[in-house]
């Protein structure tokens, strides 16, 4: 499928009613044939933009264009872009195959030509032989393809998904969203897709928008929002993040001096002025090092422990304040009050401004 | 938006070629075919007739706009230009013809003013017929195409149509008669506007009299219809809680008897209850005359008046309230109880302090109901009344009486609409804020506790022996209808039915026949209708977001808070005089019945609505479907139960209406309802309820068969699936 297209918003606004403002000046934009993805937590105003993509809400000032074209003021109908539903909304009075059908049919194609190319979409989610089921007769992971089949026999140039995978449970959703990038792959469709869980975004995504509170709080790939948050929510919302007050002190080469009690760190400044900064700092990048290990840089009494099979999950508490760590369950498991040393590098940590977007 | 301008424009331009402009005095059937001749007849012309043979100028725009309308369908041009053309076409074409409509008359032209401007008149004009009601009708739909390409209604030419169609009829047929009405009101009784007239009316002692509580034989007629009402909705309510608590918590098995009851008030027309209280307790009921024959009593004439209707509404409405608080008991989520229960709370504290105060907005809703009820009623009143005048029989002898007075009936009206509107806006803002009724079943998986025992046995004492009064009441009318001559001779005889139901020599000769044959016609014409709107209705209102929508559903669901006596007496105002001379003829009647049935399809097409996930909808527009596919495709299937019900409903409510319609019959459109009332009037009961039984059996009938058909469809199961996937989804 060539007919991939970009999905660019322009400075777009949502506002419902007086004083709710859903969207905040948005713009980004989903390049031809990747998959993108709304990321943040409910209420944040994602599945507002996804809508506005679809035409099912209209911006209420800015610009949406879809390949270029400016399609603000568009029905539906009238866009090239298909949309699953986070709860299906599969036609419950229609067979499998009519619901596959569905646009071929409202748009007057003649019906042999339909129904081959429902089947077809049904072959390639996997369900030929299905046709004649209704809806309510088949599992949440079978309606789900069914859904997606359904979007996909229109041929769109974009493919939205809302939350697609929330009603299903943990292990037929990491099965699901591998089709769903896979198929997405081969077919070299643009999707956007709207989750609020970071695992699934980070998995599949060529590129995240994280939204906080009606705004993009960061875009990136997965690996930039990983591993250089711009803020404290980006940092705690996509994985998770320890928080250390450090003080700052910018040295040559875009590079800084990081004092945090006794530890001292070299990371890049990222702009930040001297002074008051934070560190943001991933569980699993630090390591659980004897009290007296040379290389420890904090030093701490154990307050929680936890096994869980393959991690072990330690609460310290320091002189900065209680850091979690998440390391691997080798050597035995640290007790109650013992005295531990933490040892940790450049790799997973990163600088934040200070006190600011707490 | 072009294919919707061009059918619209197409239509409009067949009506004004060919179907006759002005309602004729034979009716259609009479027209003369032969060899085209109709369409230059001076009473049968199409409007190009009229304009071309009849030289009626004023007519250009029936012509002239539809073929506007056709060319810039058919033209080629920009998407805008032809937007602006067709909202061009069809608003000025509309507007035009209602001017025209209003401004010549019978009489030539209708205001001084206009012979000045435009000289004298020397021809006049009739109502408008199939031709001048169709043309405006498509005409305003090629406004709503036009609307729709200026982007208005989201662009999508249907849910345009179905706004501007909808909002036409209601300002014709609800708006327009109750604004009318409002202006009679202020005018005195020759006619002339006078803004003392109404509180001169109002002030009338015969409306606010307070004299009854100082001994005087009576008081207004305000404080007897708010005293009956408060009585009938506080005695409705707690007849209907204690039903509905031994239904739901009781542990009784009379759940599926008593949910049948239900539906006996819906099917029986509303004087039935009247007539067998009379039959019971009247001068020759069998209760007076035991006791003057056993006692030597005589109990006389007390039935007549407050008691009487009192009882009878009792009777008529405690089903209302109970349906209404079943739902409300069953609504109440069990598992606050047991929460409360847990706390160490016995029964009976659970009862007082969580059951009866969750209760309380549902309590205060079916009182309202029954308020409503009562003042709007106006068969029981009628036939049980005496001297106990009420607003709704007051406006009656208004009308009809020796009095005739318009101004008069046009001000009770008011006062009646007012008390009536007060209810239902006080009703509204209590069903709006039922927070703490728990529907939507989302885990609920708790078992509701029973009834305390003291509570349970207090239910039992009202509600078993009223149980019994009822069927009593019920199976003594009745009867009443099969024996000789009630009170005298008990004999059994089907003479009362074979007089109104006679066959003789293939001759319906019967007396009932005739309005028994109008009243299944008009009533299956308009359920149709009925359904059809109250459906599209409840799609726009539910389903579309437009500007002016809050406004129209305001004035759609108005009508169900006004009293069919006052619909009828501006129906008869308003439709009195050309353009729109409907008086007389059955159209009337239909559209008295659709509008005032149209509030309750419009409700359960609603509530239906909101079983089906609106996502469905969005799905559809999103595969291409535009609002029409949406509708016929997706919304249409999943609401089959629901269009059935509404069918008949609509049916059954247009065969037992009174109130409304009895202002509007005539010898020719006389109703079965109407037919019963004068027999009770002329004291011949036993050919009235031979009538009312033959209409009870043709109702349940159509329930059954309707019933029957909803059922072998298995549609049900199928429309619960919808709402079982997104609740096992969330539950995954």
């Amino acid at each position: 499928m060539s007919r991939a297209a970009e999905v660019r918003f322009d400075h777009v606004w949502k506002r419902f009613g007086a004083g709710s403002t859903a969207v905040r000046d948005v713009s980004f934009t989903v390049p031809a044939g990747t998959l993108c993805t709304l990321l943040g937590p409910s209420g944040c105003g994602k599945t507002t933009t996804l809508r506005m993509i679809a035409g099912l809400e209209y911006p209420s000032e800015g610009r949406v264009l879809i390949g270029g074209r400016d399609v603000s003021a568009l029905p539906p109908a009238e866009r090239d872009v298909s949309m699953v539903f986070q709860s299906y909304a599969l036609f419950p009075h229609m067979t499998v195959l009519e619901n596959v059908c569905y646009g071929l049919t409202v748009s007057r194609r003649p019906k042999r030509e339909a129904a081959e190319a429902g089947r077809a979409a049904l072959e390639s989610v996997g369900l030929a032989g299905f046709e004649a089921r209704l809806p309510s007769e088949l599992s949440g992971g079978q309606q789900q393809r069914v859904a997606v089949a359904r979007a996909l026999v229109l041929e769109p140039s974009v493919l939205l998904f809302d939350e697609p995978l929330s009603n299903l449970d943990a292990r037929l959703r990491r099965k699901m969203r591998e089709e769903i990038r896979e198929l997405q792959q081969r077919l070299g469709v643009t999707v956007v897709y709207v989750t609020h869980d970071q695992a699934e975004a980070l998995a599949i995504s060529d590129k995240i928008i994280v939204m906080n509170q009606a705004v993009i709080a960061q875009e990136g790939t997965p690996q930039d929002l990983y591993e250089s948050p711009v803020s404290a929510f980006v940092a705690g919302f996509v994985g998770e993040a320890n928080r250390i007050p450090v003080t700052l002190r910018r040295l040559d080469g875009g590079m800084a001096e990081v004092t945090a009690g006794d530890a001292r760190l070299v990371l890049p400044h990222r702009g930040l002025p001297d002074g008051a900064a934070e560190l943001a700092l991933r569980p699993e990048a630090i390591a659980l090092l004897g009290a007296s290990d040379p290389a420890a840089m904090l030093r701490g009494k154990v307050l929680k422990a936890a096994y869980l099979g393959g991690v072990r999950e330690i609460t310290v508490g320091t002189p900065v304040g209680e850091v979690f760590v998440v390391s691997p369950s080798t050597g035995g498991m640290p007790a109650q009050g013992d005295d531990v040393g933490l040892g940790f590098g450049r790799h997973g940590a990163a600088l934040l401004p200070g006190g600011a977007g707490a | 938006m072009r294919a919707a301008g061009l059918w619209s424009s197409l239509l409009a331009l067949a009506a004004a070629l060919l179907l006759p402009w002005y309602l004729t005095q034979d009716g259609i059937a009479q027209m003369p075919v032969a060899g085209l001749a109709w369409l230059s007849d001076p009473d049968y012309a199409p409007a190009a007739g009229q304009v071309f043979t009849q030289g009626r100028w004023w007519l250009w725009p029936a012509l002239l706009a539809p073929g506007l309308g056709l060319l810039a369908a058919l033209l080629p041009m920009p998407r805008a230009g032809r937007a602006w053309l067709f909202l061009l076409a069809g608003g000025l074409g509309l507007g035009l013809l209602v001017v025209q409509g209003y401004a010549i008359g019978v009489q030539g032209w209708s205001a001084p003013w206009l012979e000045g401007l435009f000289g004298p008149m020397e021809d006049r004009q009739f109502g408008v017929g199939w031709g001048g009601a169709l043309v405006p009708a498509a005409l305003a739909a090629l406004l709503a195409a036009g609307l729709a390409g200026r982007g208005a209604f989201r662009g999508d030419a249907f849910t345009a149509t179905v706004a501007v169609c909808i909002a036409l009829a209601i300002a014709v047929f609800t708006a327009l008669p109750l604004i009318l009405l409002l202006g009679d009101a202020f005018r005195d009784a020759g006619g002339a506007v006078a803004a003392g007239a109404l509180f001169g009316r109002l002030a009338d002692d015969r409306l606010w009299s307070l004299a009854c509580l100082a001994g005087a034989p009576r008081c207004g007629v305000v404080w007897n219809t708010a005293f009956l009402g408060v009585l009938v909705g506080a005695g409705t309510t707690a007849l209907g809680l204690a039903f509905a608590l031994l239904v739901v918590r009781g542990r009784l098995r009379l759940g599926r008897p008593l949910r049948w009851l239900t539906v006996l008030p819906i099917v029986t027309p509303p004087f039935i209850l009247g007539l067998g209280l009379i039959l019971i307790f009247g001068r020759s009921g069998i209760v007076s005359l035991a006791a003057s024959s056993l006692f030597g009593i005589e109990l006389g004439r007390w039935i007549y008046g407050l008691p009487g209707v009192l009882l009878a509404q009792l009777f008529a409405f405690t089903p209302i309230a109970f349906l209404v608080l079943i739902g409300v008991v069953e609504g109440l989520s069990p598992t606050l109880e047991e929460a409360s229960s847990t706390l160490r709370a016995t029964p009976r504290d659970t009862f007082q302090t969580v059951t009866l105060p969750l209760l309380l907005p549902g309590l205060a809703n079916a009182f309202l109901l029954g308020f409503v009820e009562s003042m709007a009623d106006f068969g029981n009143p009628v036939v049980l009344g005496g001297q106990f005048g009420v607003l709704a029989t007051e406006i009656f002898f208004a009308v009809v009486g020796a009095q005739a007075d318009a101004g008069r009936a046009a001000t009770l009206s008011l006062v009646l609409l007012a008390m009536a509107l007060g209810a239902f806006f006080l009703q509204n803002r209590l069903t709006a804020r039922k927070s703490y009724v728990s529907i939507g079943g989302k885990g609920d998986a708790g078992l509701a506790p029973p009834l305390p025992a003291g509570v349970r046995r207090l239910c039992l004492m009202v509600a078993l022996p009223w149980a019994c009064l009822t069927i009593a009441l019920y199976v003594l009318a009745i009867s009443g209808g099969f024996v000789e001559v009630w009170g005298r001779d008990y004999t059994p005889t089907l003479r009362h039915m074979i007089k109104a139901f006679e066959i003789s020599g293939g001759q319906l000769t019967g007396l009932a026949w005739n309005s028994v044959i109008t009243t299944v016609t008009l009533a299956a014409i308009s359920a149709p209708i009925t359904a059809a709107l109250g459906i599209a209705a409840a799609w726009l209102f539910s389903r579309t977001r437009f500007a002016g929508k809050g406004v129209l559903e305001f004035a759609t669901m108005l009508s169900f808070a006004v009293p069919g006596t006052v619909i009828g007496v501006a129906y008869l105002r308003a439709f009195n005089l050309p353009p729109l001379e409907l008086a007389g003829t059955g159209a009337i009647i239909v559209a008295c019945f659709v509008f005032r049935n149209l509030p309750v399809g419009l409700r359960s097409g609603m509530a239906a609505m909101a079983q089906i996930d609106p996502s469905l909808d969005e799905a559809s527009h999103t595969l291409g479907g535009g609002g029409g596919d949406a509708f016929r495709r997706v919304v249409l299937p999943l609401l089959r139960p629901a269009i059935m019900a509404g069918l008949v409903y609509a049916f059954v409510r247009a065969m037992t209406t009174i109130s409304a319609v009895i202002f509007l019959v005539t010898a020719d459109t006389e109703l079965a309802t109407v037919f019963i009332v004068n027999r009770v009037i002329n004291g011949d009961y036993g050919l009235a309820i031979a009538v009312a039984v033959v209409l009870i059996a043709l109702m349940l009938v159509m329930l059954g068969l309707a019933q029957l058909l909803v059922g072998r469809r298995r549609i049900g199961r199928r429309l619960a699936v919808a709402p079982a996937i997104q609740q096992g989804g969330a539950v995954a």
